[in-house]
């Protein structure tokens, strides 16, 4: 019975704080850009906006731009159940291990794309190019950095890795080093975030995922937007998982919540402060220079692999 | 009614050419060649597979004899579990290909009908054969009637010069490559004169002509299956031949090399040699990021498929190295996940590359186009196709929960395992060929959203493009056929590990699939629990719910309608389906990044051109830089050879005095 509350916790826990940490993110940085805010819990309000407004949707749009936004929700939803957030007894997780993941992240990323590109506006196609430049690049660098995690904890299945990594004697892995270092690349690049994207622009030349989601409105917009931050979640969560996870709960008894949960809700606000800051303190790159970003985080992980073989730890 | 498998399967070889020959007597009867010959065929096919499952499920080792051919020189044929394995592939990969093919195959196809129906039921019976065959003559022949008859099928349309080109250049290489096979068998044979495979099984080889048998091999297999540098032929023979002859050679006769691969370095060949592993692995890994990046600029559909297949060769060669690799340290476990990662790949790119293969077909049909740039938005007007293509896409691009990922999953499984190689260097390479596979992977990706997002997607770039419909019963048939068991190959890899076991038993003596099983034939754990799991199913259901439950919850909690309207595209006033992306620009961030590895021929207007023209050529590197030079000495060479041929009697008789004086000349001083 643990089993399927601590899979129920791990589900529900996402869908309900995954606009906050986005909320979150944005107000501290409004802070540091002196202005007061909209509160963590704007995006909630935007969500309840657009799920009561009328979808417009292009008449040349065929089913699968419809299907897409719902696709993408279970995607991500997925995406959170098999990363171990609050405890690593998540039954659903022996479905799909590391690679699974980055392969479910990556059929998310083909079908946003396909979507875009199936009204045919120069925006969409141009936004599905950039999306699938920024994948390609971005989907073999995660790889690498599950990949010398995995080295360590001898099994690609997550739950496994984290136990690993959170219950064996304190200690630091160089291979982590390299790893984390190229995760936090990945993750900028994969949300979106500057200084490979802008979240809050409009300007043609510069976006990739505001281009992607343009002829989306109404409930699928909010659907599409939803999503968004649940990736975001699951990423910093997926991060939490590798690099930070003391404190996760091996059973799903209320005891060990009392513990995790409080110690998940510290870390999440943490990467929601440092996420922040790294924005206001980066400039958009050019498109151009984003391969060389994301080629620096897919080496940055094959020398983490690179130094556990050397090091043999 | 217990016939042995061998004896079913000869018997489908020769329903397969009497069908063709049949076709010979209807010539021109095109509805008879088209409705009842190709789906007899098709049939045959389908018996195949059901023996072959048989004789993989029963796992005994059959051989027969044949008194054809030469007399004392009897065909020695045998049916083990690896063949079978591969008759397995043919059988379901021709079924779908044959149906498509019978409602396919039409008027203007430049060549009679009949002629094609004995081309291609011929081919389908020389790959049956090569499987089958025991020594190395009875492969010989069949492996040259295969590459003649899939010569002819390539210039089926032999009046555009073009297609007679392209169909030269693959005889030419195929040729090379059978040269090298034959120089193989006879390393093989160790001058004992005997050329049965069984006697090749018994030498034992000193390490030197072991590998020089191994590396001709590499050479004769590797111009079949197409590996850097011998890769040219590919992209030219592919858009050349009708689309189910390129499916047939992409999907099936390219694992035909791979077969004969496996059979020679795993089952004839008894010495493990580490550098062996290497060199195929990097040979395959060079393979695959060459043939994506060159998919990803690819204009011209086919094209683009041919590259894509070069890209999976080279992660079969791949999984093959590593495989070799692990045997060589007698780690016959990790060598047997490796090769089934190959063996699943092998089955699973022949359905989706088919599948791929024929949907080209249907739209160079309905719309006359081969050209990305003058195609899209035909998912409003093909449905039927598009979505069926889509599974083949899905499934190209190595995505849960598709037979792609499953291959994949299992060679990225295999990699993960080599930190236990003896050997510091090797230990250092793993990395940076696990990361390669990963590069791959998303490249795929990368070039599948373009090929289905432009021809599928989007608004269509021609006017024409809105007549389009789609093809007839058979075609839809053959499609859904290979896209239901690429669904069913992704959802339950279990089933088809389980006939991989008895080959892997075979080669390296070890099976997988009572431990993949070990927890319900729904969950792949190729070594325990612990260390990794897969459940397709299961993802397909958490997604699936997820999806139906998000649907259900934003219908019941709110009202809000759907309205249609124009496109909004950032709000500008007017707007044409010239605007998308085209297939150009769709590869221009590959180009720029990948720049190294491409010849541009790139002409740019200028801002003072009245009649600006744009294009860009992409061609391949090594045109320049191995095969023109060769062609250039060669011609020279002729040429200078030329000299002696004077076209006059006189001249000749000369030669002829001079040859026999030198002779007269020479044989004292030899008897002497």
């Amino acid at each position: 019975m643990t089993k399927v509350f601590s899979q129920f916790i791990s589900i529900v826990t996402p869908i309900l704080l995954a606009p906050m940490l986005l909320g979150w993110v944005n107000q501290v940085r409004a802070w540091l850009a002196n202005r007061s805010g909209a509160g963590i819990f704007q995006p909630y309000r935007m969500l309840h906006k657009l799920f009561n407004k009328d979808s417009v949707m292009a008449s040349t749009a065929s089913p699968l731009f419809r299907f897409v936004p719902y696709l993408m929700f279970g995607c991500m939803l997925l995406a959170n159940a098999i990363i171990p957030t609050l405890s690593t007894d998540l039954p659903l997780a022996s479905a799909a291990d590391a690679i699974a993941l980055v392969g479910l992240f990556a059929l998310a990323r083909i079908f946003i794309s396909l979507a875009a590109m199936d009204i045919g506006t120069a925006f969409g196609t141009m936004g599905a190019r950039r999306e699938m430049l920024v994948g390609f690049l971005a989907e073999p660098a995660l790889l690498t950095v599950l990949f010398s995690a995995s080295l360590i904890g001898q099994s690609t299945s997550l739950t496994t890795i984290v136990e690993a990594v959170a219950h064996k004697h304190f200690a630091i892995y160089p291979s982590l080093v390299f790893a984390g270092m190229a995760f936090i690349l990945v993750f900028l690049a994969e949300n979106s975030r500057v200084p490979v994207d802008n979240p809050a622009t409009h300007l043609e030349l510069t976006m990739i995922h505001e281009a992607l989601i343009l002829e989306y409105s109404g409930r699928h917009l909010a659907l599409m937007e939803w999503t968004a931050s649940l990736k975001l979640f699951a990423y910093s969560t997926l991060g939490i998982a590798l690099f930070l996870p003391w404190g996760i709960a091996q059973k799903a008894t209320p005891s060990s919540l009392l513990v995790a949960l409080p110690s998940l809700a510290l870390k999440l606000t943490l990467i929601g402060v440092v996420l922040a800051v790294v924005e206001t303190f980066s400039a958009k790159l050019r498109i151009f220079r984003v391969p060389e970003f994301l080629a620096t985080a897919f080496l940055l992980g094959v020398i983490g692999m690179l130094t556990h073989i050397l090091l043999g730890t | 009614m217990n016939i042995p498998a061998i004896d079913l399967v000869l018997w489908v070889i020769s329903a397969w050419m009497t069908v063709g020959l049949l076709g010979i007597v209807a010539l021109h009867k095109f509805a008879l060649v088209s409705r009842i010959f190709f789906p007899i065929g098709a049939l045959a096919g389908l018996v195949l597979a059901i023996v072959a499952i048989r004789a993989l499920g029963s796992g005994k080792v059959e051989t027969k004899r044949l008194a054809l051919g030469l007399p004392q020189l009897p065909f020695h044929l045998r049916l083990d579990a690896l063949s079978a394995f591969f008759l397995l592939v043919i059988g379901l990969a021709s079924f779908g290909i044959s149906l498509f093919a019978a409602g396919y195959f039409r008027a203007g196809e430049g060549t009679a009908p009949g002629l094609l129906c004995l081309e291609f039921h011929f081919f389908l019976a020389s790959m049956a054969l090569v499987l089958i065959a025991d020594d190395a003559y009875a492969f010989m022949v069949a492996w040259e009637s295969m590459a003649l008859a899939s010569y002819f099928l390539v210039t089926a349309n032999h009046r555009i010069p073009k297609i007679r080109a392209a169909g030269f250049l693959y005889l030419l290489i195929a040729h090379i490559g059978a040269i090298a096979i034959l120089l193989c068998f006879g390393v093989l044979q160790a001058n004992t004169g005997d050329y049965t495979f069984a006697n090749m099984r018994a030498q034992n080889l000193s390490t030197f002509w072991a590998s020089a048998a191994f590396l001709l091999a590499v050479v004769g297999f590797g111009a079949k299956a197409g590996v850097l540098p011998l890769h040219v032929w590919l992209p030219e023979a592919h858009p050349a031949a009708p689309s189910p002859v390129s499916a047939l050679m992409s999907g099936v006769m390219l694992k035909m090399a791979i077969y004969g691969l496996l059979r020679v370095t795993f089952d004839l060949l008894h010495l493990h040699i580490w550098w062996w592993g290497v060199i195929v692995l990097v040979i395959g890994l060079s393979t695959a990021i060459f043939g994506v990046i060159f998919a990803s600029v690819q204009v011209e559909m086919k094209r683009l498929l041919a590259y894509s297949s070069i890209e999976n060769i080279g992660l079969l060669f791949a999984a093959m190295g590593l495989a070799l690799l692990f045997r060589s340290y007698g780690m016959n476990a990790f060598a047997a996940l490796a090769l089934t990662a190959c063996l699943f790949h092998v089955l699973g790119h022949a359905l989706f590359k088919s599948l791929l293969f024929l949907t080209t077909g249907s739209v160079l049909h309905a719309t006359g186009e081969r050209n990305l740039g003058r195609l899209g938005g035909l998912i409003r007007y093909m449905p039927w196709v598009a979505w069926l293509a889509f599974i083949g896409v899905l499934a190209s691009s190595g995505l849960p929960p598709f037979s792609g990922f499953v291959s994949e999953w299992l060679l990225l499984q295999s990699f993960l395992f080599t930190p236990g190689l003896p050997q510091p260097f090797l230990n250092m390479l793993i990395p940076i060929a696990t990361a390669s596979i990963a590069l791959t992977a998303a490249l795929a990706g990368y070039a599948m959203v373009k090929f289905f997002g432009v021809i599928f997607l989007g608004q269509p770039r021609e006017e024409k493009l809105s007549q389009a419909h789609d093809p007839g019963y058979f075609e839809k048939i053959g499609m859904a056929w290979l896209a239901l068991l690429t669904i069913g190959l992704g959802l339950a890899p279990n089933v088809l590990l389980h006939l991989i076991d008895p080959v892997t038993k075979g080669l390296v003596g070890v099976g997988l699939s009572h431990r993949a099983s070990a927890n319900g034939w729904w969950l792949l754990t190729p070594t325990s629990m612990v260390r990794a799991s897969y459940g397709p199913l299961y993802f397909l259901i958490g997604v699936a719910s997820t999806c139906a439950i998000a649907f259900v919850l934003v219908r019941l909690l709110y009202h809000a309608r759907l309205r249609r309207s124009a496109p909004w595209g950032g709000g500008h006033p007017w707007r044409n389906s010239r605007m998308q992306d085209t297939a150009e620009g769709y590869g221009q961030p590959i180009r720029q990044i990948f720049e190294p590895f491409f010849h541009l021929d790139r002409h740019l207007p200028k801002p003072e051109d009245t009649a600006p023209e744009y294009h860009v050529v992409v061609s391949d590197k090594f045109w320049e830089g191995v095969f023109m030079p060769i062609a250039r000495a060669t011609e020279y060479v002729s040429a200078k050879v030329g000299k002696l041929q004077q076209g006059r009697i006189a001249i000749y008789l000369l030669y002829s005095f001079v040859t026999l004086l030198v002779i007269l000349l020479l044989v004292p001083m030899a008897t002497r």
